[in-house]
């Protein structure tokens, strides 16, 4: 087997602003010092004209980019997914989201694969948050093929849209010349008829890696990819509800308010079946490696067979409970 | 500026007062002493300087407000209806459930540049209109209100570092000095004075002017047209509740609608203050 091709999906933000901009002449890049780290200043340096430090001032920033959307521009406005959902959330859903501005948050550095920094900047919560608000789209890309198509994507639609990007280098799982990106429709990446596996960002190859181990057991696995959580792929989520009777939820995210629970909202209306949460329980994370953190918080493939297992054995009992 | 203008002016900004008026009360609520102050201010600005259009309001050239202490929408919404933006009759139905007129401002009503209200946010918009304003080589200018009150929060000085840096001056940041906030006096609650000195130093062009004296207004946005390579504050000595004498000066006015009684002699002193204006 050839080798896993890692990369970091806000190296693919930077990476795909760049490239876009020549098309999209109204494209400009909004951050907050963090350009080092969010990779817009691969961007800055192919266009410095249309990027804008705001400083370490995030409300602003977000505030800046209402107004230069509100005059045609399409402002990426880009910090860390803390900072962005957290620090300058009544920014976003007043100024952004209440008047349905055409701003594209790029928010990198989510989730607890932050690492070393640790809990004060692992934003477990942003999903959450953003859902919240109407009519703004949420999307989290797996690899580094899907962000870069999550980015056009965005310029595409018209309307506020949070992007969510991590630090940590993840595998390249889709194909850059086949892949084709979807705003609000999940990817049945393996069909499987016992149980559903719904993942998002970098859980989705957690998710097809533990398939891989649940079928030499014998136990047919579907995987699902999310990538637009917000408008959630409602009409995939029942189908696959209705057919394999049992969903396990995978993101690097709380299981409070994530996918885990869009995904239990969604077949509470159309298929109650149990759904089963992976993510990071109601607690904070802490400093480590952000491999090490994965596999503490249970974000892991190992993680996922487990909590399949437990799975299906709920829905026999439910069953047999009918 | 001569005086039959000057009359005109007087003339709107009663009748922007009465539609202030006219709007919280019927809506039984809103915030009428912050509205009174920035009467003469916006009639000015409507009808005097801003190169709007209410046939054309989405033309990319016109010039932007941004009403960032949006509390005192009915201010906003009476002098968009004097300007022709939609029915006066429209003021009547302010706050009312299923109406346009929204309780703060929302940038889905005719004129409205940007939805704002929740403190301290407007300027940053603005800020952004001036940016993109720049980028685009447009010759429009961006104003903005603020409340006194307002420039207590934080993101109202990031937005002013933000403007500063970047030379935005196309924008001009009115702030509205009548002194009073929900809590009381602003150097009683928690002091943003002194205000030119903080904006001076943020790096503004700061001028200062009487709100409610139209030769000392258009002498300040003369000013500000002269001054480049800076944003512009301009800071408005102002009275809370001005144009109605029980209102004036009185913080309980800042978000107390009027009841039929004090309805009928607010617009009892503006028809006096109208028809003397007339005569």
């Amino acid at each position: 087997m050839a080798d896993v091709i890692k990369k970091a999906t806000r190296e693919s933000y930077g990476e795909a602003l760049r490239d876009l901009a020549e098309e999209y002449k109204d494209l400009v890049v909004l951050d907050a010092d963090l350009a080092a780290a969010t990779k817009t200043g691969i961007f800055k340096k192919a266009y410095p004209d249309r990027f804008f430090d705001c400083g370490i001032a995030e409300a602003n920033m977000m505030g800046v980019a209402a107004g230069l959307a509100a005059s045609g521009k399409i402002p990426f406005a880009s910090t860390f997914a803390m900072f962005a959902a957290g620090r300058a959330y009544e920014i976003v859903r007043n100024s952004i989201g209440y008047p349905h501005l055409n701003v594209k948050i790029g928010a990198t550095h989510a989730g607890i694969s932050v690492g070393e920094d640790g809990a004060t900047h692992q934003c477990n919560e942003d999903i959450a948050l953003m859902r919240t608000i109407p009519g703004m789209t949420v999307i989290n890309p797996c690899d580094d093929v899907e962000a870069r198509a999550a980015v056009r994507a965005a310029l595409d639609f018209n309307g506020p849209v949070y992007m969510r990007f991590g630090r940590l280098a993840v595998p390249i799982i889709n194909d850059a010349e086949t892949y084709k990106f979807e705003l609000g429709k999940g990817v049945v990446l393996k069909d499987g008829t016992d149980v559903t596996v719904a993942a998002t960002g970098l859980m989705v190859n957690e998710a097809l890696e533990a398939a891989k181990t649940l079928e030499a057991e014998g136990i047919s696995v579907r995987v699902v990819n999310i990538h637009t959580i917000k408008p959630l792929d409602k009409e995939l989520i029942c189908k696959c509800a209705k057919e394999t009777g049992v969903i396990v939820t995978a993101e690097e995210h709380s299981v409070i308010g994530g996918l885990g629970s869009a995904v239990a909202e969604a077949v509470t209306e159309c298929c109650p079946v149990p759904v089963v949460k992976i993510g990071v329980n109601d607690e904070f994370g802490h400093s480590g490696p952000a491999v090490d953190l994965l596999k503490e918080f249970g974000l892991s493939a190992d993680n996922i067979v487990k909590k399949v297992r437990e799975a299906i054995s709920l829905k026999f009992k439910t069953a047999k409970a009918d | 500026m001569d005086a039959a203008m000057k009359k005109n002016l007087q003339k709107i900004a009663c009748k922007v007062r009465m539609g202030v008026i006219e709007g919280t009360y019927n809506a039984k609520s809103g915030h009428p002493g912050g509205s009174l102050s920035i009467s003469d201010t916006l009639t000015y600005l409507y009808f005097a300087k801003m190169n709007v259009d209410p046939a054309n309001p989405d033309n990319s050239d016109r010039d932007r407000f941004v009403l960032s202490k949006g509390h005192t929408a009915p201010a906003l919404y009476s002098v968009l209806a004097q300007k022709g933006y939609f029915p006066e009759e429209e003021l009547k139905s302010l706050r009312h459930i299923g109406a346009m007129l929204q309780g703060h401002p929302c940038i889905h009503i005719p004129g409205v540049d940007m939805s704002s209200g929740s403190l301290g946010q407007g300027i940053s918009a603005a800020a952004g209109m001036a940016l993109a304003g720049k980028l685009d080589n447009k010759a429009y200018k961006v104003y903005s209100i603020l409340g006194d009150g307002e420039i207590e929060e934080g993101q109202v000085w990031e937005a002013a570092m933000f403007a500063a840096h970047y030379k935005l001056d196309n924008l001009v940041a009115i702030v509205d000095n009548n002194g009073l906030q929900i809590d009381g006096k602003i150097t009683e609650v928690c002091s943003p004075e002194p205000i030119t000195d903080k904006f001076a130093a943020f790096g503004w062009h700061v001028i200062t002017m009487d709100a409610h004296d139209f030769d000392s207004i258009e002498a300040a946005f003369a000013e500000a047209e002269t001054v480049t390579g800076k944003p512009v504050a301009i800071v408005q000595k102002s009275t809370k509740g001005k144009g109605v004498s029980f209102m004036e000066d009185q913080v309980g006015w800042h978000g107390t609608a009027p009841n039929k009684e004090q309805y009928d002699q607010a617009m009892a002193e503006l028809n006096a203050q109208l028809k003397e204006l007339e005569d």
